[in-house]
C-alpha cells in the first residue's frame, strides 16, 4: 500500500515535471514573441510578402506555404511507398527477409537527418539542376523530406499489420481469397489509423525538420512559382538567422517559432479528429 | 547586450566566482566588439585558461564600433574589431591576431578565369544570364549564391562590391561555408563567395571548386596576411594603453604558432602563415 502510495506520487511528479518543461519552453517562446506580435499585429507577419528583417518587414507568408507545402509534398509522395512497403515486408518476404527488412527500416529511421541532407545535397540537387537550374528547390526538398520520413511511416504501419488478428488471414486462407485481395481489402483498411497515425507522425517530423530543408531547398525567401524554384522553410530561417539576429528581428523569429508550435498543435488535432470519425464511423 | 549574451555571462561569472574560491589570486579580462572576431578570442581564450588557471576571460560581442567605444573608454580590457583602424581612432593600441580574406569560387569546370569587380557587380545584381557574357559557357545560365542576413562574409563582400548587403539578389542561399563550397561543387553554373581558408583546404582535399584571383591578385593565404588581397581585413585586438600583465600574456600566447590551428579551424588566416 505505502509504497503503491509512493509509486504513484513519484509517477505523478516526473510526469508534471514533463508537462511543466513543455510549458516552459512555451511560455519562454511566446514571452519573446509577444511583444513584436502585439506591437505589429499578427496580420503584418501573415499578410506582408516580404522578409526584410533590417528594414522591419517581416512577412512570413512565402515561409510558412513553403513549410505547408514541403511537408504535403513529403507526405504524398512517402505514405503510399511505406504502405506497399509494410504490406511486403509482412505478407510478400519470407520470414528471414522480412527480419532483415524490419531491421533496415529501423536503421534508416534512425539515420541523423544531416546525412540525408548530404545525400540531397551533393546527388539530388546537381541531378535537378541539370533538369532545371538551380536545383535546390521545393522539389528537392520534397523529395529528400519524403526518403527520411519513409521508415518513420513503414515501422507505424507494420506495427499495425503484426498487431492484426491471426483469425483474419485464417479465415481468408479458408474462404480462398487470393493473396491480393487480403491484402488490399482486408489488412490495409483494417489498419487506417496505423496509416493516419504514421503520416502524422512523419508530417510532424517533416514540418520540424531543418538541416535537411535548410541544405536542398536554396533558402530564397519567395512564393514559389513552381516545383522547381528554390525557397525557404520557417525552420531554415530560424537557423539561418538566429546566430546573428538582435532587437525586433531576434522577436520575429521567436514569432515564426510560435507558428510551428501551433502547426505541431494543429496537427495532432488532425489526427485525433481523423481517429475519432474513424472510431464512429469505420 | 543580448539576452543570451547576459545569461552566458552570469554562468560564466557564477563560475567565476566558485573559481575564484579556490584560486589564491586572479585576474578576470573583459573582452566586448566584433561578433566575428569573438568566436576566435572566445576559443583562444579556452584554451588559454587551461594553462593559466587563474586568468579569465570573458567575451561578448556588440560589433566593431562597440569594440573601440568600450575600449577606449576603458570599461572593458579589450575590443575587438574586425576591420583596420580609422585614422581618428589611432589613440587605441592594435594587435592583429589573424586576418579574414574572402574569395569569389567557381565550379572546377567553369572556364571562367577572372571576374571582375564589376562583372560581380552585375552577376549579383543579377543582370547576368548567361555565362558566356563573362567569358564562361555560351547558353548556360550563372546560378548566384550567396550568404544569408548578417554573416561578417557577406557584410565583407558586399562592402568590396559596394553594395548594401541585402540588395544581393542571388539563386540559393547559405548558412556557412561547407555548405556554399558543397553547393558550388555540385553545380558546374554555380558562382558564389567564401572564407578563402575554406575554400583552399576545400581545393587541397580535391573538391571540384576554383578560387577566382581579384584585381589580377591571386587568392593565397599570404596575400590575405599581408593584405594585399582586395577582398580581406584584419581581424583586430585593441586597447587604451600598451597591452601589460595578464593581457599581454594572452596576446602573445594568441599569436605563438602553436596556437595557429584555431585560428586556421575557424577559416582565418594566421599572421605568420601556417
Amino acid at each position: 500500500m505505502v509504497s503503491d502510495r509512493l509509486l504513484h506520487s513519484l509517477l505523478a511528479l516526473f510526469a508534471a515535471l514533463a508537462a511543466g518543461l513543455l510549458l516552459l519552453v512555451v511560455g519562454f517562446i511566446a514571452q519573446e514573441a509577444l511583444g513584436l506580435l502585439q506591437q505589429l499585429g499578427v496580420g503584418a507577419f501573415l499578410f506582408h510578402g516580404e522578409w526584410q528583417p533590417y528594414a522591419g518587414r517581416f512577412g512570413l507568408l512565402p515561409m510558412l506555404l513553403t513549410s505547408l507545402l514541403l511537408m504535403l509534398g513529403a507526405v504524398a509522395i512517402a505514405t503510399p511507398l511505406a504502405v506497399v512497403g509494410a504490406a511486403c515486408i509482412n505478407f510478400y518476404l519470407g520470414r528471414h527477409s522480412a527480419i532483415l527488412a524490419r531491421r533496415l527500416v529501423e536503421i534508416a529511421a534512425g539515420i541523423p537527418s544531416v546525412v540525408y541532407g548530404l545525400w540531397g545535397l551533393t546527388l539530388l540537387v546537381p541531378l535537378l539542376a541539370a533538369i532545371k537550374q538551380p536545383g535546390a528547390s521545393l522539389l528537392a526538398g520534397m523529395m529528400v523530406l519524403a526518403l527520411m520520413i519513409l521508415p518513420t511511416i513503414v515501422v507505424v504501419v507494420d506495427a499495425g499489420l503484426r498487431a492484426l488478428p491471426t483469425h483474419y488471414r485464417e479465415n481468408a486462407e479458408a474462404l480462398a481469397i487470393r493473396r491480393s485481395g487480403f491484402v488490399f481489402a482486408i489488412a490495409l483498411p483494417a489498419v487506417r489509423g496505423s496509416v493516419i497515425t504514421g503520416a502524422t507522425l512523419a508530417a510532424a517530423r517533416a514540418i520540424g525538420e531543418t538541416m535537411v530543408v535548410m541544405m536542398v531547398t536554396g533558402n530564397l525567401v519567395q512564393l514559389p512559382g513552381s516545383l522547381f524554384d528554390p525557397v525557404r522553410a520557417l525552420t531554415a530561417n530560424i537557423a539561418l538567422e538566429m546566430a546573428y539576429a538582435m532587437d525586433e528581428h531576434r522577436s520575429a523569429l521567436y514569432v515564426s517559432s510560435l507558428f510551428l508550435l501551433l502547426f505541431a498543435v494543429a496537427l495532432v488535432l488532425t489526427n485525433q479528429l481523423l481517429l475519432g470519425w474513424r472510431g464512429r464511423h469505420g | 547586450m543580448d539576452r543570451r549574451t547576459f545569461l552566458a555571462g552570469s554562468c560564466l561569472g557564477l563560475l567565476a566566482f566558485t573559481w575564484e574560491c579556490g584560486a589564491e589570486e586572479s585576474v578576470k579580462l573583459l573582452a566586448t566588439g566584433s561578433s566575428t572576431v569573438a568566436p576566435l578570442v572566445a576559443e583562444l581564450a579556452r584554451r588559454f585558461e587551461q594553462s593559466h588557471p587563474t586568468i579569465r576571460i570573458d567575451v561578448q560581442t556588440g560589433g566593431s564600433s562597440r569594440g573601440v567605444a568600450d575600449a577606449r573608454r576603458g570599461v572593458v580590457d579589450f575590443g575587438m574589431v574586425s576591420r583596420a583602424l580609422k585614422t581618428n581612432e589611432s589613440d587605441l593600441y592594435v594587435t592583429t591576431l589573424a586576418n579574414d580574406g574572402v574569395s569569389v569560387i567557381v565550379h572546377a569546370d567553369n572556364p571562367v578565369q577572372a571576374l571582375s569587380r564589376a562583372d560581380l557587380i552585375a552577376l549579383y545584381r543579377g543582370e547576368i544570364d548567361d555565362w558566356g557574357r563573362l567569358g564562361g559557357k555560351v547558353g548556360e545560365p550563372p546560378v548566384v549564391v550567396t550568404k544569408a542576413a548578417g554573416r561578417s562574409t557577406l557584410e565583407l563582400f558586399a562592402s568590396y562590391l559596394e553594395m548594401p548587403p541585402e540588395e544581393l539578389k542571388a539563386a540559393i542561399v547559405i548558412g556557412d561555408n561547407q555548405q556554399g563550397i558543397k553547393t558550388v561543387a555540385g553545380n558546374p553554373n554555380a558562382v558564389g563567395y567564401v572564407s578563402i581558408g575554406a575554400a583552399l583546404q576545400a581545393m587541397a582535399a580535391g573538391t571540384p571548386i576554383k578560387v577566382l584571383p581579384m584585381n589580377g591578385i591571386p587568392a593565397t593565404l599570404e596575400a590575405v596576411a599581408d593584405g594585399s588581397f582586395p577582398i580581406s581585413r584584419p581581424l583586430n585586438v585593441v586597447t587604451r594603453q600598451p597591452p601589460n600583465g595578464a593581457l599581454a600574456q594572452f596576446l602573445d600566447f594568441a599569436l605563438a604558432q602553436a596556437q595557429s590551428d584555431i585560428v586556421v579551424a575557424m577559416s582565418f588566416v594566421p599572421r605568420h602563415g601556417q
